[in-house]
């Protein structure tokens, strides 16, 4: 492989593999806020007794 | 009916210490179990056959290495941005797509119908090459392509007559592709839990084990270095070159499953009170990383072929899409140590990967069906499921089926998708002034913010669409596609762009089955510092229908 091809792939294969274990560890360390506003129940059906 | 699919979510969800105890008791929304299984689905979505044979050929006519650059660019410009766009309206407006974008802005019903019926038509094809994938995965056994692969795909299988349309069926196409549209059906029944939810917990990991192997045997073939160095080369004069960056913006956007409704609907099924950009973040990384992936798998494998037939990659051809994976790998497989594993594993991670998507596409259909017709999950898996079924079965299992295929896949993506994608920024962000709200709630919910940068380049990506949007229709008009007869892509290439606005149309002039009067969208306006309504004929925070 030429350089120029080298260094393409592994910059490239750096910023995208290195995003994805950066953002699962990123998300790991802190998966919900804990401060979000009051309220926010799930909501129910409208309708249970849809068709 | 069976409610069985709308039970209550376990008590331990992540909606924990919210108000709204008078409600307790009434069965809820779908949801996914939890973050890890939603992460799961929409990675199961976005990682498409476009990631493995789409991708890579891209690249390689795009500049090589330096392709990487604007592919970059656009995935920080436009994939995520869209995603987070996809992914607030879906999680703040708690709907399919034409329920979302109706409570979005005024016209959004519209516009998610739009989504619908891109989805519909992409459904009926998208199952055939799968059941294509089946095919090809069970011929890798005894290598049944290995002798003449541009032959045995065409004649032997497809028996592909001239472009027209027939009736008349080829059994060794129809009976796959009945078996994966009952697979699929009994799938969507299930519901999102039970159905969706439990694919991708089994497909996913299976397919990045499986696809993992392939790339690992790859890189030990004679010849991979010349095929990752055919891809990885750059040629920086192609930044210059506008096609490039369009290419590398519509990589990135198909690829990503993202605007046409697919990422509303997944979103719609979280728990309010859940983390939406950190999850995005890993979805969009975990798509290129894939891709990534996919690029080295295929151009070592094209890079074994070039040596075995003593000429550069570039004097290949057949490097992309279908040709690349039932004609140009079969011929690789032929002449590999251990072909028939290699072509065993190709050809399920494609199985894999396109039933995960699948899956999502025909979920924005369902749920926008079922919201409006009030109807139960199993119910509308069936009712829309067995004529869509009929409907691929007659146009595509027969020996005009490639033909049909090739047609409505360029119209309802390089068309459909596009159009969807630019409606939907227009009509939520430019006039519906909804961003300001949107990049709110995603900060208020989720652990990474977003702000005015976010609101900036996702309301300019419309531009670029709709320079994609034009500059293909006049391709289209002026050249005409693939030499098939006009009245053929009059019927079916622009019939399925008339067929997707009249749906666009139509539907929102039918009446929802039951109202919305109930609905509030949380965190309210107040809770986000935000007092006016955006749009002063309709009430922002409740929304009827």
């Amino acid at each position: 492989m030429s350089t120029g091809a080298i260094i393409l792939m592994v910059v490239t294969l750096a910023v995208v593999w290195g995003g994805l274990i950066a953002s699962i560890l990123f998300l790991r360390a802190k998966p919900e806020r804990d401060d979000m506003p009051t309220g926010g129940d799930d909501e129910p059906l409208p309708d249970p007794n849809a068709r | 009916m069976s409610g069985d699919e709308e039970a209550p979510p376990p008590a331990s969800n992540s909606t924990g210490g919210s108000a709204g105890g008078s409600t307790a008791a009434r069965p809820k929304r779908e949801a996914w179990s939890g973050q890890t299984a939603f992460i799961l689905a929409a990675v199961g979505s976005a990682v498409g056959l476009g990631n493995i044979w789409r991708f890579p050929g891209e690249a390689y006519d795009n500049g090589g290495g330096a392709f990487m650059i604007p592919y970059l660019i656009a995935l920080i410009t436009a994939g995520i941005p869209i995603l987070f766009l996809d992914h607030a309206l879906g999680h703040r407006f708690r709907g399919s797509s034409p329920l979302s974008l109706k409570r979005a802005a005024k016209g959004g019903e519209a516009v998610g119908w739009w989504h619908v019926a891109v989805c519909f038509i992409i459904g009926l094809y998208y199952t055939v090459i799968i059941a294509w994938a089946l095919s090809y995965f069970f011929f890798s056994f005894n290598l049944a392509y290995a002798e003449d692969p541009a032959g045995f795909f065409t004649g032997t299988y497809l028996q592909a007559a001239d472009p027209g349309f027939s009736l008349d069926f080829v059994p060794g196409v129809l009976w796959p592709l009945a078996a994966i549209w009952v697979v699929t059906i009994v799938v969507l029944a299930l519901g999102v839990t039970k159905g969706i939810e439990k694919l991708n917990i089994i497909a996913i990991p299976l397919l990045v084990v499986t696809f993992t192997a392939l790339v690992a045997r790859a890189l030990f073939l004679e010849g991979a270095a010349d095929g990752l160095d055919a891809l990885f080369s750059p040629d920086f004069a192609a930044l210059g070159d506008p096609a490039v960056w369009i290419a590398a913006y519509g990589q990135i956007f198909f690829s990503l499953s993202i605007a046409y409704g697919i990422m509303i609907t997944y979103a719609s099924y979280r728990k309010r009170r859940s983390n939406v950009t950190g999850p995005g973040l890993v979805v969009a990384f975990s798509n290129s990383s894939f891709e990534m992936l996919a690029g080295i798998g295929v151009f070592s494998t094209i890079g074994f072929l070039a040596a075995q037939q003593g000429v550069s990659v570039s004097e290949l051809e057949g490097l992309t899409g279908i040709t690349l994976s039932f004609i140009t790998f079969p011929a690789v497989i032929a002449q590999m140590p251990g072909g028939a594993i290699f072509g065993a594993l190709f050809f399920g991670s494609l199985l894999l990967a396109g039933m995960t998507s699948l899956v999502s596409v025909l979920q924005v259909v369902l749920s926008a069906i079922q919201e409006k017709f009030n109807l139960n999950v199993r119910r509308t898996a069936l009712w829309i499921c067995i004529p869509m079924a009929i409907v691929s079965l007659v146009g595509f299992g027969t020996t005009t089926g490639l033909y049909l295929l090739d047609t409505l896949d360029q119209w309802s993506n390089q068309l459909g998708i596009v159009a969807g994608a630019f409606l939907m920024v227009v009509v939520v962000m430019w006039f519906g002034r909804r961003g300001e709200e949107l990049a709110r709630h995603l900060s208020a919910v989720s652990t990474m913010k977003v702000g005015r940068v976010w609101l900036v380049v996702t309301s300019l990506v419309a531009v670029l669409l709709m320079y994609m949007f034009v500059d293909k229709v006049i391709t289209l008009v002026s050249e005409g596609y693939e030499g098939y007869p006009t009245w053929y892509l009059g019927v079916f290439g622009w019939g399925t762009l008339a067929f997707i606005v009249v749906a666009a149309l139509v539907m929102p002039t039918i009446k929802w089955a039951r109202g919305t009067d109930d609905f509030v969208a949380w965190p309210t306006r107040e809770q986000l510092g935000l007092s006016s309504p955006p749009d002063h004929d309709t009430t922002p925070a409740k929304e009827t229908r």
